[in-house]
């Protein structure tokens, strides 16, 4: 088990300075980073020599990518390009703005997700299922910022009309917050709308998946041995079924937080969120590859660490995975 | 997402198919050839396919192919023919927009700016804030997106069954590279790849929205292929084929490939509604189809640039996509219900 993880770490590890290389030869090799300052009329020669310099711009890609190591390894990822601005603590305040958005989000979609899942699987081909088969399927087929969209016009609209406000509809703190209830209403007001476009892809999946893993479960053998010796429906389907059906949820959930931590780029674009992804967006609009390697980094380090969560939780749950 | 249904669930009809299935012994395919031999006493005359085989008996069967199975079972399937309606009907509007379309998608109405839509068949969808037919811009925007979608699917369904087949038949390098490749995908996010992708090797035309795009999806139908092959390859009908002298590429094409049609179909239908997902988010997010040129992510920009009380500008393209995908996933899922019975999901 432990050299099991300790491999696997060392992979991931491999795969993500190989992955790293890549990246940034491919980035430093196409874009450049000073082009939005060389069409400013204000920006000096000097200073544009002063930033390929300090930045190490006008060195072979390779030198570029070990001092972009040092840099990523010592420093903290180093600064921008253009302003000098250290990226680490930018980086830690839109991690945090995407774990109040996702975290909330992932809950009530297990929550809601898994109770559809287990009604429509016990109640197979009844209206409800059906209804929640219809909807999920609408909710994989909606563009997510097209879902969000709708949203903002109905609240929007909303406001125009009837002068009330329930959802604001961009930004994450326009006024003061204040403390206590105030606080959590300001929240729900600021994230109602992201959150609910989050929970609808994920309920779509997870409704799905969990009707499917409950199905098969309530039709195995040992859960007819259960009744068979007469246990009421009741624990046969909470005690038996349904925690031996919640099993493959568990590693579909880990796979699709660690994805999520990675900020949902569309979401946050739209609702203007000082998030994960819509600071991976403007660092690409701006052609900086600094910014955009740290992101890259610290998402594919999370995604690594839920990835192997996933499977030590999968093999806790479930002990006849063998790991060799 | 696979649901089994237990063999008391099915139709009765499909029941009496599987019966008829293990009675014909027209062409059997590869795969079913070594179980598939049922006690026929004497050999009939064999004819071409779709023949029917008279037996001394006077027993009369129509030999039907695998493939007409499918077909039957895909019509059975209602949803899935409705949908694949749909999607025939949405392409033609798109193939012949320049007829269907009331206007041009540039072409302006200076008194009808931000038009509300109308039922009076002026503006039907409305007008954008420069008084452009935006039912014309959609139809456009349409024709764009599914073009997009059908080059995607086609690239990446031939790439991806290509490597597929190389790296699950051979192994080494190439099964090496491409597993290599998809672990990228265990550790980065598949849009931010996208993203970066699209960001700096240039975008804003279709065609180079469609090959960035593609050159990305192939990698999912590529693992598919290879595990088919993975496993396919030490079955005794490819033995035999071997023994019998058959070159790899007459295995690989003759004998292999056609066991794994039914999930490489499947996902190329699949790909369809991926693909015009994908361009519509890259498009949305400013690393898609650039303007001029009307695609329904980009719609969608604009309408949300133009300000939300002008809610038509938003909802009819979003609306399309939905349209669009929902048939292409309703007609995957009839696709897969009928080329892996085995597999069967619950029929919707």
């Amino acid at each position: 088990m432990l050299i099991y993880v300790v491999r696997r770490l060392l992979y991931s590890v491999v795969v993500l300075i190989v992955a790293s290389m890549f990246v940034f030869w491919g980035i430093s090799a196409v874009a450049d980073p000073l082009a939005f300052l060389k069409q400013q009329p204000t920006a000096s020669q000097q200073t544009i020599e002063n930033i390929t310099k300090r930045k190490h711009l006008d060195e072979p890609i390779p030198v570029r990518y070990v001092y972009w190591l040092k840099d990523a390894t010592t420093n903290g990822f180093g600064t921008t390009t253009i302003g000098d601005r250290p990226i680490m603590p930018d980086l830690k305040r839109v991690l945090g703005h995407t774990l109040q958005l996702v975290i909330v989000a992932e809950l009530l979609a297990i929550l809601i997700g898994v109770g559809i899942g287990v009604y429509s699987a016990l109640r197979q081909y009844s209206a409800v299922d059906y209804t929640a088969t219809t909807f999920s399927f609408l909710g994989l087929a909606m563009p997510v910022f097209w879902l969000a969209l709708m949203l903002q016009v109905l609240f929007v609209n909303i406001y125009l009309w009837f002068d009330v406000r329930i959802f604001y509809t961009a930004n994450l703190s326009g006024v003061d917050p204040g403390g206590g209830l105030h606080f959590v209403l300001d929240r729900i007001q600021h994230l109602g709308l992201p959150w609910l476009v989050l929970m609808v892809a994920s309920i779509a999946v997870y409704s799905r998946y969990m009707r499917a893993s409950m199905l098969e479960v309530v039709n195995s053998d040992y859960v007819r041995t259960a009744r068979a010796k007469g246990l009421p429906e009741r624990r046969v389907t909470m005690k038996h079924a349904f925690r031996n059906a919640l099993i493959p949820l568990v590693t579909l959930v880990a796979l699709n937080f660690g994805a999520l931590l990675s900020g949902a780029v569309v979401t946050e674009t739209v609702f203007g969120l000082d998030g994960m992804g819509l600071y991976f967006i403007n660092a690409l609009n701006r052609g900086d590859p600094y910014p955009i390697m740290a992101w890259l980094m610290i998402t594919a380090t999370m995604i690594i660490v839920f990835n192997l969560v996933a499977d030590i939780a999968y093999g806790y749950l479930d002990p006849r995975v063998r790991y060799d | 997402m696979t649901d089994r249904v237990p063999a008391a669930d099915r139709l009765p009809e499909e029941r009496e198919e599987i019966a008829l299935t293990a009675g014909s012994v027209g062409r059997p395919a590869a795969a079913t050839s070594a179980s598939g031999s049922v006690a026929v006493p004497e050999r009939p005359a064999l004819e071409p396919a779709g023949e029917t085989l008279t037996y001394e008996s006077g027993v009369e069967l129509e030999a039907r192919s695998q493939w007409a199975y499918a077909r039957m079972r895909f019509f059975r399937h209602r949803l899935a023919v409705a949908s694949l309606v749909v999607l025939i009907l949405v392409a033609l509007v798109g193939i012949f927009a320049k007829r269907v379309a009331p206007y041009a998608f540039d072409e302006l109405d200076l008194n009808n700016i931000t038009a509300k839509p109308t039922l009076d068949g002026k503006h039907l969808f409305g007008t954008d804030l420069l008084g452009r037919d935006y039912l014309s811009r959609v139809i456009y925007g349409l024709r764009t997106s599914l073009w997009v979608a059908l080059v995607v699917a086609t690239l990446s369904t031939a790439i991806g069954t290509t490597i597929g087949a190389i790296a699950g038949y051979y192994g080494g390098a190439v099964d090496n590279m491409l597993m290599r490749l998809t672990d990228l995908f265990l550790v980065l996010p598949f849009l931010a790849v996208l993203l970066v992708l699209s960001a700096f090797l240039g975008h804003g035309k279709p065609v180079r929205v469609a090959f960035i795009v593609a050159l990305l999806l192939w990698t999912f139908l590529a693992r598919i292929v290879r595990g088919v092959f993975l496993s396919l390859r030490e079955k005794e009908f490819v033995e035999a084929a071997k023994a019998a002298g058959a070159s790899d590429l007459r295995i690989i094409v003759r004998h292999i490939l056609p066991n794994c049609m039914g999930p490489i179909v499947v996902t190329m239908t699949l790909f369809i509604a991926t693909a015009i997902l994908l361009e519509a988010a890259l498009s949305f997010l400013g690393f898609g189809i650039d303007p001029p040129t009307p695609a329904l992510g980009k719609l969608i920009a604009e309408g949300e640039s133009q300000g939300l009380e002008s809610w038509w500008l938003v909802t009819f393209p979003g609306l399309v996509i939905v349209i669009i995908c929902l048939a292409v996933n309703f007609v995957g899922d009839g696709l897969r219900d009928a080329l892996d019975p085995t597999q069967r999901r619950t029929r919707a």
